[in-house]
């Protein structure tokens, strides 16, 4: 009876804007993952595109304006640095340290959150409590200096900025897959698994992982982004990746004093990470409307 | 309430804990700290003295402690650039980084709330396209980035505003701007779609169907319960401003601590750099237990979980 009358008095959905919303989900956010896709391909296939060296310049070619402007040169696309570098080609080769760097940060972040979320959710008791207090330290720790100083302190390469990045993102993958496994070990399939003599581990990586994924890859694609932001900000900051190898970071950086004279130095790396990142935010909202319709927001 | 109070007080107590072993452990890591201080010319009476104060005969957790102990004295030893106190070096830079810190956050209020309400209320028109423009915009340039465009047009070609320095009253305005766009950003987004939440709501629609005015129901009715994601955030942005100062100070060479501690870590000045990055941590942590405590007080939910 209760059913019933809950029936009965449940207002109709309007089904327009259900229509709507379901069409709205299903279409593909198509320029951002057209510009995602170049950015991947030209990382990859780098030394493929890119028309030149990008650490070789020629002193004659010093500061070349982009070949639209006065005095360009088709030779040199987006023109060339104060080093007579090709801008284009450097763009190109700083995508492919974006994306390595990247990956391979989220890589490692994502696995010490993954283990750590994991053990803290299942066992609880000090476990739970030391691995979240460790978290909350780091979440009140400010990034870009702890990052600063690590750099500093351990010296400048690819192997330590990819540690610093990760140690900057490991909490929040370790946060949420800890609230996923409290709410997942209370499940009537995890009791079975025990029962049935399933061992920790398994429990874990069988029957509880498989559970997280989703929350996996809607938050590591909206960390992409935060993780481009804060490698290019270390490179501008001069703790990136050592030169010459062109980070899109250090590229505006080495303009930063010839706007005036060269704006496209600083202008055109800049617009890369930008339409990165925020293809790539773009990307990471329409997933997790996707994926996770528990964070679905009206928009 | 009491036991709320004192979990965050001693988590803040932690924190600090935790960034100054940091400190201690890179410090040391990067070598003999003797030969931080002294140089070819000095005797041998000078290392004896200097291991002396710093406890270098002594094991590690000894050291730490004489370290610690110093740090509460507010003693992180003399600058080696500036030849004196780094404490009375870094005072002397706090107002400037307050002062842009504050300018930022108006600015990103003043921009984000009304653009926020705005878009929601004229949902896809003009005023919402400009929103989603400032939105997007803030939040995936890179803020040295935006902050260097900004130069670019309105210092260097059309001539309008200082590019650089504290000189003038309006060379505040593209710093502020550049570290504040990206909170403008959020609180607009943030805003937005709680506005379009609770406008959505049961009781909305029912003071829209008891014939209450438009403005009273967007401005009574639904502002004040979207203004309070807002208000968590506007928390979490105050502290954030602060550390965000270190990339927009040096863009713009404004003389706060944030360029202080960029010039510090570049000059290998490591007393220096110590005091920078405790009494950044303390600002940074001071200001989130100030907001948890405040809210802890206006919602009882908190104090209670």
């Amino acid at each position: 009876m209760a059913a019933e009358a809950t029936l009965v008095v449940q207002p109709a959905p309007a089904p327009i804007r259900i229509a709507k919303k379901a069409w709205q989900l299903r279409r593909w956010p198509l320029i951002p993952m057209l510009i995602l896709a170049i950015f991947v391909l030209t990382g990859v296939f780098a030394p493929l595109i890119a028309p030149h060296d990008p650490e070789r310049g020629g002193l004659r070619e010093r500061n070349l304006p982009p070949s639209w402007e006065e005095g360009g040169s088709s030779k040199f696309l987006l023109g060339t640095d104060h080093l007579g570098r090709d801008v284009l080609s450097r763009v190109i080769f700083g995508a492919r340290i974006s994306l390595i760097v990247a990956a391979v940060t989220l890589g490692v972040g994502m696995g010490i959150g993954v283990v750590s979320g994991l053990a803290a959710g299942w066992y609880g008791g000090w476990i739970d409590e030391v691995l979240m207090r460790v978290v909350d330290i780091k979440l009140a720790i400010p990034t870009i200096l702890l990052a600063l100083v690590l750099v500093l302190a351990l010296g400048q390469s690819f192997m330590i900025i990819v540690a610093v990045l990760a140690i900057a993102v490991w909490p929040r993958f370790a946060r949420n897959v800890r609230g996923e496994v409290l709410q997942l070990k209370t499940m009537d399939f995890v009791a079975l698994a025990k029962v049935a003599g399933a061992s920790t581990p398994r429990i874990l990586f069988i029957h509880i992982f498989p559970g997280v994924i989703n929350t996996l890859i809607v938050l590591a694609t909206l960390e992409v982004g935060i993780v481009i932001l804060l490698e290019s900000t270390l490179s501008f900051l001069g703790a990136g990746v050592p030169p010459p190898t062109p980070a899109w970071g250090s590229m505006v950086s080495d303009g930063r004093d010839r706007l005036a004279v060269a704006w496209w130095i600083s202008t055109m790396p800049g617009l890369a990470i930008m339409l990165t990142v925020l293809s790539m935010n773009l990307f990471g909202d329409w997933l997790r409307d996707r994926l996770d319709p528990r964070l679905r927001q009206l928009n | 309430m009491q036991r709320y109070l004192l979990r965050r007080v001693l988590l803040a107590l932690l924190t600090l804990l935790a960034v100054s072993l940091i400190i201690f452990v890179m410090s040391r890591a990067a070598g003999d700290p003797r030969h931080v201080y002294l140089d070819d010319y000095s005797t041998q009476e000078d290392w004896d003295r200097l291991t002396a104060t710093l406890g270098l005969d002594k094991p590690y957790y000894h050291q730490y402690g004489i370290f610690l102990a110093s740090a509460l004295k507010g003693d992180f030893g003399e600058s080696i650039k500036e030849g004196r106190p780094s404490t009375e070096v870094i005072i002397e830079r706090i107002p400037a980084t307050l002062q842009l810190g504050l300018a930022a956050f108006i600015f990103s209020v003043v921009v984000g709330v009304p653009l926020g309400i705005l878009s929601a209320v004229k949902r896809g028109s003009v005023l919402d396209t400009i929103g989603k423009m400032v939105a997007l915009v803030g939040q995936s340039a890179p803020v040295f980035w935006l902050g260097l465009m900004l130069v670019f047009l309105f210092a260097v070609r059309l001539e309008w505003l200082p590019p650089y320095g504290r000189q003038e009253i309006s060379s505040i305005i593209l710093p502020a701007v550049s570290l504040g766009w990206f909170y403008a950003a959020a609180n607009l987004r943030l805003l937005r779609s709680a506005m379009l939440n609770v406008m959505d709501s049961e009781y909305v629609k029912l003071a829209r169907a008891k014939g209450v005015s438009n403005n009273a129901v967007i401005w009574k009715h639904s502002l004040r319960n979207a203004l309070i994601p807002v208000l968590t955030f506007a928390g979490v942005t105050l502290g954030s401003l602060v550390t965000g100062s270190l990339v927009v100070e040096t863009v713009f060479a404004w003389p706060g601590l944030g360029q202080l501690a960029i010039q510090s870590l570049a000059g290998n000045d490591y007393p220096l750099l110590q005091a920078v990055v405790i009494v950044f941590t303390l600002m940074y942590v001071a200001v989130a237990l100030l907001v948890d405590i405040m809210y802890a007080y206006i919602d009882p939910r908190i104090r209670y979980a």
